[in-house]
């Protein structure tokens, strides 16, 4: 019993931390499907978190955060899509740049709004995304097995994390299913053939990048508004990057995106407790060895070993109409 | 179409380069606008600031020996048509070659730990990097991704090192023992003096001399032998240049490890110039900037310098200014920093097509006045 009342917890705590990633992973994948670069991931998280916090704490309501926060990264999805996709600029450039871009302002507003060092003011429970407690999740909780599951690991998230894990079967239907997918996806591998059927390339990537930063916006509102309680400096610490590499890891593709977002959690999750454990045969495990691991599998991932990651055909190239 | 008309040189590598720049500090200026300070007061304490006094023009010139040396990196590995973006993770691990050397070897006299720690932080950036390009060259993993991931791991691994490898006993904080006094680079104001020239101390050491010296290494080495010349066609084109003999794989390899050991040497500078013992994210930062560098200095070494020093400048001459307007922090030079990247690196088209169509209208004005 002690040992599955852990695995629930750690499950628990797997959900929450992979949260952000699922829903960053997923915005990365939209823009990279339709020929976009997206390393922006950790900027516009960045910028989502800082309007989020700081809209719901002027009006007390974490919607309002919410909707802030998506407005504020689809207008840096927007900036990025005139540097990659108007200008056809350098992608990674541009990415690195919003990166840079975002650490500073998001400071130094921050800074000159509320004059707390760069965070900002704490938010009271009403400007929060609360948990939500499943109906009967009390009653339940004394179940045994089923009741820690259902109690436990599937009630008591907020709004956001479930979001999240809807947007992943969302994401493939859309992905998949509809024509919009459709043209996302060939205007990722072959925009030469999209452009000829006479839709533009353009506008096919602006809305991929669009699409982009709903959900990064989303994410970003989760750290500062839901998980957290306000927005602090530099809060994402290469959650951005985790996400890319998730995307990588999941071949740009929603449901393995998913699982390698919840592996990514998982080892962040079991980092935290494994801190000074003794583990049988194999001894101490650093720290820093489990904070690397998302990254070395990736690498593994990329080098062929595991698998064979291939991104879309025209992924970095700006599209130029022959003239 | 008119777009593709090759631009003289003066206007491709000096008017456009200096529109962008401006847009972005005129981005800047808004930034600062928007917070309610003055931005002429704030461009006045910055060049104050960064060349106002002689300890300023020291500290200045520190900052900027780093950026040459992340600059030069991103520069030879842009060559060969590569993104490195791990200078970051190669000149941390730079740092723990010349801490090793200095730390182990500190019986050596001082002319000989240069080279060795020259050699070695050569050594181990070049090795961080030879992983990323030999996956790039031979299994084609996108270099982009395998050095950010690699930044990240060598994050991990060198905070596992200092806490349980090099941490003197007894101590809580994770940094290495200090660096023997006599094998510490000197300082300039330290030469200066025993010429009997005075001058303010500041950390500016050694290490500016030799990344001079890099620049001028780089720029012969790219332009003036085969290997540069091989590495400029494979970053052209990878195809033509398997056409002619080249094998791109073994270049992309080669830039990269010089791109490794140039981003490295950073840690001359900070470890064994300035901070005498390896700390956590000592690199702070710097090889990101140095892609700004890179970039605003066309990725040649009299451009990367003057970048470098334009960077320095901001680095300096933002700690004044964070110290004399409190309401704007050392944070916006993070956001000129960005601007720059924005406006140098990813719109640098922006104007193209307009300044074209300008030096057309006045090309052939000319012309017609010159045939009347």
């Amino acid at each position: 019993m002690e040992t599955f009342n852990l695995v629930i917890l750690i499950l628990d705590a797997t959900l929450r931390t992979s949260t952000p990633l699922v829903l960053a992973a997923l915005a990365g994948m939209f823009s990279e499907r339709s020929g976009t670069i997206n390393l922006a991931l950790e900027g516009m998280m960045l910028g989502g978190a800082f309007a989020a916090a700081s809209v719901a704490y002027y009006l007390g309501n974490p919607w309002f955060g919410l909707l802030a926060a998506i407005a504020a990264t689809i207008l840096l999805s927007l900036l990025h899509g005139f540097a990659c996709i108007t200008h056809k600029g350098n992608q990674v450039v541009s990415g690195m740049a919003i990166n840079i871009l975002m650490s500073g302002l998001t400071a130094l507003v921050g800074i000159a709004l509320f004059a707390q060092g760069g965070k900002t003011p704490a938010l009271d429970r009403g400007s929060r995304f609360q948990p939500i407690t499943f109906p009967g999740a009390e009653a339940m909780a004394d179940v045994p097995v089923i009741g820690p599951i259902y109690s436990e690991l599937l009630s008591g998230h907020n709004i956001l994390v479930y979001i999240a894990f809807v947007a992943v079967p969302f994401s493939w239907w859309v992905m998949y299913r509809t024509r919009f997918g459709l043209r996302l996806r060939a205007v990722g591998e072959n925009p030469g053939a999209v452009d000829t059927a006479g839709i533009s390339v353009v506008l096919m990537r602006y809305r991929a990048v669009i699409c982009s930063g709903i959900l990064v916006g989303m994410s970003g509102a989760y750290l500062s508004i839901a998980q957290g309680a306000s927005f602090l400096q530099d809060m994402t610490a290469g959650k951005g990057y985790i996400a890319l590499a998730a995307m990588v890891f999941g071949k740009w593709r929603p449901f393995p995106t998913m699982f390698a977002c919840l592996l990514f959690g998982f080892l962040d999750a079991v980092a935290t407790r494994l801190q000074g454990v003794n583990l049988p045969g194999i001894g101490e495990v650093p720290v820093q060895a489990i904070q690397a691991l998302p990254y070395i599998l990736t690498v593994i991932l990329l080098a062929g070993f595991i698998g064979k990651a291939v991104a879309p055909k025209s992924l970095g190239r700006p599209y130029v109409k022959e003239r | 179409m008119t777009t593709s008309l090759q631009l003289p040189r003066w206007i491709d590598a000096g008017v456009l380069p200096i529109l962008n720049l401006a847009m972005a500090f005129l981005i800047s200026g808004l930034v600062v606008l928007a917070i309610g300070e003055s931005p002429l007061e704030v461009v006045e304490i910055l060049i104050y600031g960064a060349f106002g006094y002689d300890e300023a023009i020291g500290y200045t010139l520190y900052y900027t020996t780093n950026f040459i040396f992340t600059g030069l990196a991103f520069a030879v590995a842009f060559h060969c048509g590569l993104f490195n973006i791990g200078a970051e993770g190669q000149a941390y691990f730079g740092g723990l070659g010349v801490i090793l050397a200095a730390l182990y070897l500190d019986f050596l006299p001082f002319p000989i730990m240069l080279i060795v720690a020259i050699m070695a932080s050569a050594a181990f950036g070049a090795a961080w990097a030879y992983i990323p390009a030999y996956l790039q060259a031979r299994r084609g993993s996108h270099i982009v991704i395998t050095t950010i991931m690699f930044n990240f791991i060598a994050s991990s691994l060198i905070v596992y090192v200092l806490v349980n490898i090099l941490r003197p006993t007894g101590s809580m904080t994770p940094e290495s023992e200090t660096i023997a006094e006599h094998l510490r680079l000197p300082f300039i104001h330290d030469i200066a003096a025993s010429f009997g020239i005075d001058m303010a101390s500041s950390p500016l050491n050694l290490s500016f001399v030799y990344a001079i010296i890099c620049c001028v290494l780089v720029w012969l080495f790219i332009w003036h032998t085969r290997w540069g010349y091989a590495i400029r066609t494979v970053g052209a084109n990878a195809h033509a240049a398997t056409y002619a003999g080249i094998d791109p794989g073994r270049y992309v390899i080669m830039a990269m490890l010089i791109s490794g050991a140039l981003a490295a040497f950073m840690a001359l500078n900070e470890v064994m110039g300035v901070q005498h013992r390896l700390l956590i994210d000592f690199t702070a930062g710097y090889g990101f900037v140095g892609i700004a560098v890179g970039l605003m200095g066309r990725n040649h070494p009299v451009g990367i310098f003057l970048a470098a020093l334009l960077f320095g400048m901001l680095y300096q001459g933002g700690a004044e200014l964070s110290f004399e307007i409190p309401t704007i922090s050392n944070d916006m030079v993070v956001v000129i920093q960005g601007l720059v990247i924005l406006f140098t690196g990813a719109m640098e088209h922006m104007f193209r097509p307009r300044v074209t169509q300008i030096y057309i209208a006045w090309r052939s004005r000319k012309m017609a006045q010159e045939a009347a």
